[in-house]
């Protein structure tokens, strides 16, 4: 019960703050850029009549995953930007004194938020994407495969920062968690891109850098796994899977479960961290 | 006791905050908890509340240890640095902390209000905390720590940035308080508040605790008394004595000589003025001065560590 009423205050005060209003406009200034893009890319390709099958897929592949990447970007920026200040902030200001002193547990505190939050980083993500992916289907009549585990996996992505954010947040700074967050996603993407260069290039060295970066930091791999179910497969056919968006080599379903148990187990060291210290 | 400590101590690294705290504190009472900057008072506080863990010692708040939601559903605080969410007004502000006591709706629309002219803030729950001034936000604060009707409220300079008449309606607010049988904790600078408000008083420094009781036990055993008198020789003077030290002797400006005696307990004032009367002086008053917390204040804070 405290647990939701946190995370109902997390949420109000994402409206009070304006963030929620910010989120929406931005997001439908998104769609709209996308939806435009993808309009005309669509007349030109299909202008003849007498396009192939594949020649038309491949950019609307491309299209698709640069969409749904954008998004899963912008969820992993703002799971960082609304969750940085959310309790190293308060600790710094002293606000989380009225909160913690009222008649409730701390893990319910760090539980409550981060559940208000994920609500708030969850529904963005899934209407950005059934609403890109909406578009995709209005304007070009395609619908990609497995859009709901991609979807899921995207959600991952984002409240795998989410949770180490709030974890960061627990003992360090605002500025410091940021930064040591984002640079754990940046550290996490060029693995990634090693990892996938060393598949092209049937490089272990290179493979094995990224499985290992992406046990520390499972963020990126959630991304690729989500692009390679969205990918037809005639592109793998065609050998046409490495855009710069797409999936040459995909995380197997292990490291997705790795990833979700890493979300819970940092959640727990968050509570855990603050439930310790002093406030 | 509502709050009793056995040995409560903080330390971070070398340096001891808080050094071996013995506190009692009875129900009602108004309790005040004196100290200068860094003497250990809001970690204290923070102890009984269970925002900071103690290194060593123990602690109870209203018969269970410090931080419990049990016992946090009837204690109130409101915190020295309290700061403010501004894109809040106060009625959102109050509303959001009453949910958390798991108050009722019906319970907050009869609460909030009556809790805002309580502070003085009646027509201006709608406004946003954003702009208040420090004084109104600090009032604010106050109706956050009053919210639950809470048995036990912790006050940590509830009077900071107010202005005269600001504090003089919290030390009223405190007052009532205390007619309701509520207990209250306060931590402040302002000792003329502490003076006028407290029924006992504890003085804290660097982390121990130098005094503790109520003001008349304070300041036993340090009395003062002014002679003013026409008459007096030096041999009156002299037998003055027997009683105590003269420790200052003056001319006024009619002719009389003013004589302060220290002295321990009041018992013999009958004597000193049956004395004087009998030396054949004019006695024209013979006034007991006890000293203000203030000085008793700086005479603890002048002393050395033992």
């Amino acid at each position: 019960m405290n647990v939701l009423q946190i995370a109902r205050i997390t949420f109000l005060e994402a409206r009070w703050r304006k963030i929620l209003w910010a989120v929406i406009l931005l997001g439908l200034a998104f769609l709209l850029v996308f939806s435009t893009g993808f309009y005309f890319m669509w007349r030109d390709v299909t202008r003849s009549g007498l396009a192939s099958a594949v020649s038309v897929l491949e950019p609307v592949n491309f299209f698709l995953l640069a969409g749904m990447y954008g998004i899963a970007f912008l969820g992993v920026a703002l799971a960082l930007l609304i969750s940085v200040d959310t309790l190293a902030g308060e600790i710094t200001s002293g606000t989380i004194q009225t909160l913690v002193t009222k008649p409730l547990r701390r893990w319910e505190v760090v539980a409550g938020k981060w559940l208000g939050l994920a609500v708030m980083l969850t529904a963005f993500i899934v209407l950005m994407c059934a609403a890109l992916m909406g578009i995709i289907w209005i304007i070009g009549d395609y619908v990609p495969r497995n859009p709901v585990p991609a979807v899921l996996l995207i959600v991952l992505e984002g409240l795998i920062v989410l949770t180490l954010s709030i974890l960061g947040g627990t003992r360090l700074g605002s500025l410091a968690n940021g930064v040591v967050v984002f640079m754990l996603y940046g550290l996490a993407f060029i693995a990634g891109w090693i990892e996938q260069i060393g598949a092209l290039l049937r490089n272990e060295a290179a493979i094995n850098i990224g499985i290992v970066v992406s046990l520390l930091m499972p963020s990126e791999a959630m991304w690729r796994r989500a692009a390679y179910l969205l990918q037809p497969p005639a592109m793998s056919a065609f050998g046409m899977e490495a855009t710069p968006f797409g999936a040459s080599s995909a995380p197997s379903p292990l490291m997705v479960a790795y990833a979700a148990g890493y979300v819970a187990v940092m959640l727990l060291l968050a509570i855990r961290l603050f439930t310790t210290r002093d406030l | 006791m509502l709050i009793e400590t056995a040995r409560l101590r903080k330390e971070y690294g070398e340096l001891v905050a808080v050094q071996d705290l013995d506190l009692s504190v009875t129900e009602g009472e108004v309790f005040g908890f004196l100290g200068p900057n860094g003497a250990g008072k809001t970690t204290t506080v923070k102890m009984l509340l269970g925002l900071v863990k103690p290194s060593g010692g123990l602690a109870s708040v209203l018969g269970r240890p410090p931080g419990t939601p049990e016992a946090m559903r009837r204690i109130g605080f409101l915190p020295e640095h309290f700061r403010f969410p501004p894109w809040l007004t106060a009625r959102d502000f109050l509303d959001m902390h009453a949910r958390l006591y798991g108050m009722t709706a019906e319970a907050r629309r009869e609460r909030i209000p009556a809790l805002l002219d309580r502070v003085g803030l009646g027509g201006r729950g709608r406004s946003k905390l954003g702009e208040y001034s420090k004084g109104m936000q600090q009032r604010v604060g106050l109706a956050q720590a009053l919210l639950n009707r809470p048995a036990l409220v912790f006050l940590d300079e509830p009077t900071s940035g107010l202005d005269p008449v600001g504090r003089y309606e919290v030390r009223e607010i405190i007052r009532e308080l205390r007619g309701e049988g509520v207990t209250v904790f306060l931590n402040s600078h302002y000792l003329s508040e502490v003076e006028v408000t407290c029924d006992r008083v504890a003085i804290v420094k660097g982390g121990r605790l130098m005094r503790v009781g109520t003001l008349a036990e304070l300041t036993q055993g340090a009395n003062e008394v002014e002679i003013e008198a026409r008459g007096l020789d030096g041999e009156t003077l002299a037998g003055l004595a027997r009683w105590g030290e003269v420790t200052a002797d003056a001319e006024t400006p009619v002719g009389t000589r003013k004589v302060t005696l220290q002295m321990t307990g009041d018992d013999a004032l009958p004597q000193i003025a049956a004395y004087v009367v009998g030396r054949g002086a004019q006695l024209y008053a013979l006034t007991p001065q006890r000293p203000s917390l203030e000085e008793l204040f700086m005479r603890v804070m002048a002393e050395e560590r033992a």
